[in-house]
């Protein structure tokens, strides 16, 4: 009887199958349309052209590069040049303004500031930490003591020149190491810390000669902090009756100072960065907060 | 009766082989003939109102003064603003074209639920196209009859010249689209002039270009095929189908068994089943997607009703009741074969539901868009450093603010914050106060960036978390924008 049916015509259908058959189930042959096909080739042309055309075939050691030389390097290094260009025409006008005018100007301020923060996580967060808040020895940029001074013109200048680096034009200024050296015994040192700390109200040890303190304080200390111990910027010396420390105010921290010595080291970044993005640091580290 | 199988597949020749059948399926043309009717009536003014609004949209103007774009509907991207006569969407807006697409959907279930693939057969773009260009194909190389004549004939000067001027104007129509749709992304007049002064940017000319490569294939090409082969929504249609749709519906009852009319009339004085369908083909030569409906309800027809209106005509010659092919549906077949009355009930639960799910979505994007703010403002605490203690022991947190200005004109506003009393505040590059708030000037439909600064110099209780609400006060006077932060401390 099977050999009467036609061998794969469905017969309730009256197609033709394609042969295959699963627990007596046919599949019917419902051919692919033929434009289907003809875009399947296509694509498999533009395949090959594509592999001609760019780099597409890793090899041992190197890879088909391709005719057109497209190369994902330098199409980075087109897009540089495209950002650079686009950046030269605001750039230009933050050279040319001043920094009070650039940070009056509410179009260049949000460039400054997108500039310098840009900047900013790039070459400073390492020491001040990504949102400029610092940590022991590198000073928090967003409060209101500075070491060199606050004002937009003191912040380019330290940006600048750095601090104790290599330029000549660095600020410099040395926290002696007093007790390593000899200059002060052990007890002076003992005395002179616990009056610093009673400068900025710190508790002090019990029974401390704190008249003793200041008398050693004025004779050693007062030339670079002040008689009243609120620092002198020319020395970079800070200011020891605020509740800020840069080193850290427990009385270790404070004894290590007066006998170790402290001499943070900036880099001067003139030279390294260029005239635009140095100007751009210098107002966002300004517009953080503490901007004299 | 019903069945899926699309109809040309019949035709296809057996292969000799049973083994190996074709690679490749060959396309069955269609040749659709033109029908005069109710339905095509329908269609072609909605063809007419659709492609109208679609070429001529761009060019309605709209004064919005004068630093705004004059187009009543203007996709902004260079500007980030979208336009739509006197609504104007700003990008963090996009919830209303979400709320669109919404309703859209909403509207394409209730179309289904009330007339099954009426979308497909009346609106869908690619329906409309097709028409049109079907409209040029039967006017330039006539009806059916002639269409296969010529299709067959050999090669000659004058089919040469009917195929020419045919994809020529089919081009033509392909660049007028891809043209309108430019006309969308800018100022219309202005990029009708650039165009024709070729001077148009790249972008609009390959935006036109591909548009136009798309309409002309789609449309001119691949027809029916497109709605058989490539679009998913036939295959959610049925999914979404129900049987008190109303579709085009072959009504068998009626008009089995098919015949020769004379026959049947003979048959029917002598008392013997006869049925209204002469078997004419009318019905088959007038579709578009070449369904033959007497086959049933298929995946392939896209309920435009061009065979009802066929079929209709030649039932008037015949002087017999029009409706053999009509919107109905089997359910009411099958009551009529089992002697009950035909049923029609648009309003059941689930097109009151549709229609409800309609107008409550309708009603908040209405709600949304009448009580929309002009100004407004967001707030960003700095998260490093949370808070700065300066050298007075004081505690001061900074915020980045971003004013919203969407007037055609300047605003200012005057900052201020509450929950904290005593606060004091500064905005960063800011001189101007206002009694002593400090003022922030936004250009007409903009937004400005400002960074403030909130120092308190009182006693905060230890672990400080104190909710401030950031106030922006429209200097002009207006009502005031708020945003609501914290203030941290130690």
């Amino acid at each position: 009887m099977a050999h009467d049916d036609k061998p794969g015509v469905d017969q309730v259908t009256g197609r033709e199958t394609t042969g295959h058959e699963w627990d007596g189930i046919r599949e019917l042959n419902t051919p692919l349309p033929r434009w289907w096909l003809w875009t399947l080739y296509a694509t498999i042309v533009w395949a090959v052209g594509y592999w001609i055309f760019y780099p597409a075939w890793p090899l041992v050691t190197s890879y088909t590069t391709g005719v057109s030389g497209w190369m994902t390097r330098t199409a980075v290094e087109d897009s540089i040049a495209e950002l650079h260009a686009i950046r030269g025409e605001t750039g230009k006008k933050i050279i040319s303004a001043g920094l009070s005018e650039i940070e009056n100007t509410p179009d260049l301020l949000s460039y400054a500031r997108a500039q310098g923060k840009a900047a900013f996580a790039t070459n400073c967060a390492t020491c001040h930490g990504s949102g400029a808040s610092g940590a022991v020895g590198y000073p928090n940029l967003n409060d209101d003591d500075w070491l060199w001074g606050g004002t937009l013109d003191q912040i380019a200048t330290t940006i600048r020149h750095g601090v104790r680096s290599a330029d000549q034009k660095a600020h410099s200024g040395v926290m002696l190491p007093f007790g390593r050296t000899g200059m002060l015994q052990r007890p002076q040192v003992d005395l002179v810390v616990d009056y610093v700390r009673s400068l900025s109200g710190l508790e002090v040890r019990a029974g401390s000669d704190l008249p003793a303190g200041a008398a050693i304080f004025k004779q050693n200390c007062a030339s670079c902090h002040g008689d009243d111990g609120k620092g002198k910027r020319d020395t970079g010396a800070p200011n020891l009756t605020d509740v800020i420390w840069l080193y850290g105010s427990s009385r270790e921290d404070v004894f290590q100072s007066v006998w170790n010595g402290r001499g943070g080291v900036m880099p001067n970044w003139q030279g390294r960065l260029d005239e635009a993005t140095i100007k751009s640091l210098a107002v966002y580290v300004h517009t953080l907060g503490g901007g004299e | 009766m019903i069945s899926l199988v699309i109809n040309h597949a019949k035709d296809r020749p057996a292969s000799h082989d049973n083994d190996e059948g074709p690679l490749y399926a060959g396309r069955q043309k269609i040749f659709p003939n033109a029908v005069h009717g109710k339905f095509r009536r329908i269609k072609t003014a909605l063809l007419i109102v659709t492609l109208g609004i679609y070429y001529f949209l761009p060019f309605v103007r709209w004064d919005r003064g004068p630093d705004a774009p004059g187009q009543a509907v203007l996709v902004d991207f260079a500007h980030q603003r979208f336009y739509f006569f006197f609504i104007e969407i700003w990008p963090q807006e996009v919830y209303y074209i979400t709320g669109l697409l919404i309703l859209a959907a909403l509207a394409l279930f209730l179309m289904n639920a009330v007339g099954g693939r009426v979308w497909c057969g009346y609106l869908c773009p690619q329906t409309v196209w097709t028409d049109l260009f079907l409209a040029v194909e039967r006017f330039v190389e006539g009806d059916r009859r002639s269409r296969i004549r010529l299709e067959n004939a050999p090669w000659s000067v004058a089919k040469l010249i009917r195929r020419s001027v045919k994809h020529t104007i089919w081009l033509a129509i392909a660049w007028w689209t891809g043209g309108a749709w430019v006309l969308y992304f800018a100022d219309a007049p202005t990029l009708v002039h650039q165009l024709a002064t070729l001077t148009a940017p790249p972008m609009a000319w390959i935006w036109i270009g591909i548009l136009t490569a798309t309409t002309y294939t789609l449309a001119g090409h691949m027809r029916e095929q497109v709605c058989t082969y490539m679009c998913p929504w036939p295959r959610i249609q049925a999914a979404l189908t129900d049987e008190d749709a109303l579709t085009v519906t072959y009504r068998y009852d009626r008009g089995e068994p098919r015949g020769h009319y004379k026959k049947n009339e003979a048959l029917r004085l002598a008392g013997l089943p006869a049925g209204d369908c002469v078997d004419c083909f009318q019905c088959l030569h007038a579709c578009p997607t070449g369904v033959d409906i007497r086959d049933g309800n298929q995946l392939a027809c896209v309920n435009c009703g061009l065979c009802v209106d066929a079929c209709d005509s030649v039932m008037t010659k015949l002087n017999r009741p029009t409706g053999l092919i009509a919107y109905d549906n089997d359910a009411n077949i099958r009551r009529r074969l089992a002697g009950e009355k035909e049923v029609r009930r648009i309003v059941r639960p689930r097109t009151i539901l549709y229609a409800g799910l309609i107008l409550f979505v309708a009603g908040i994007m209405a709600f949304a868009l009448g009580t929309r703010e002009v100004s407004g403002i967001s707030v960003l605490h700095d998260r490093n450093p949370v808070y700065i203690r300066l050298s007075d022991g004081t505690i001061r947190n900074g915020y980045t603010l971003r004013l919203l200005n969407k007037l055609g004109t300047e605003a200012r506003f005057a900052l201020s914050v509450t929950g904290l009393n005593g606060a004091e505040i500064e905005a960063v590059g800011i001189a101007e106060t206002e009694s002593g708030r400090p003022v922030v000037m936004v250009r007409p439909d903009q937004t400005q960036e400002v960074r403030l600064l909130v120092t308190y110099r009182d006693e905060l209780p230890p672990q400080a978390s104190i909710r401030i609400g950031i106030v922006a006060t429209p200097v002009s006077g207006g009502e005031a924008a708020i945003a609501y932060d914290y203030f941290k401390g130690p």
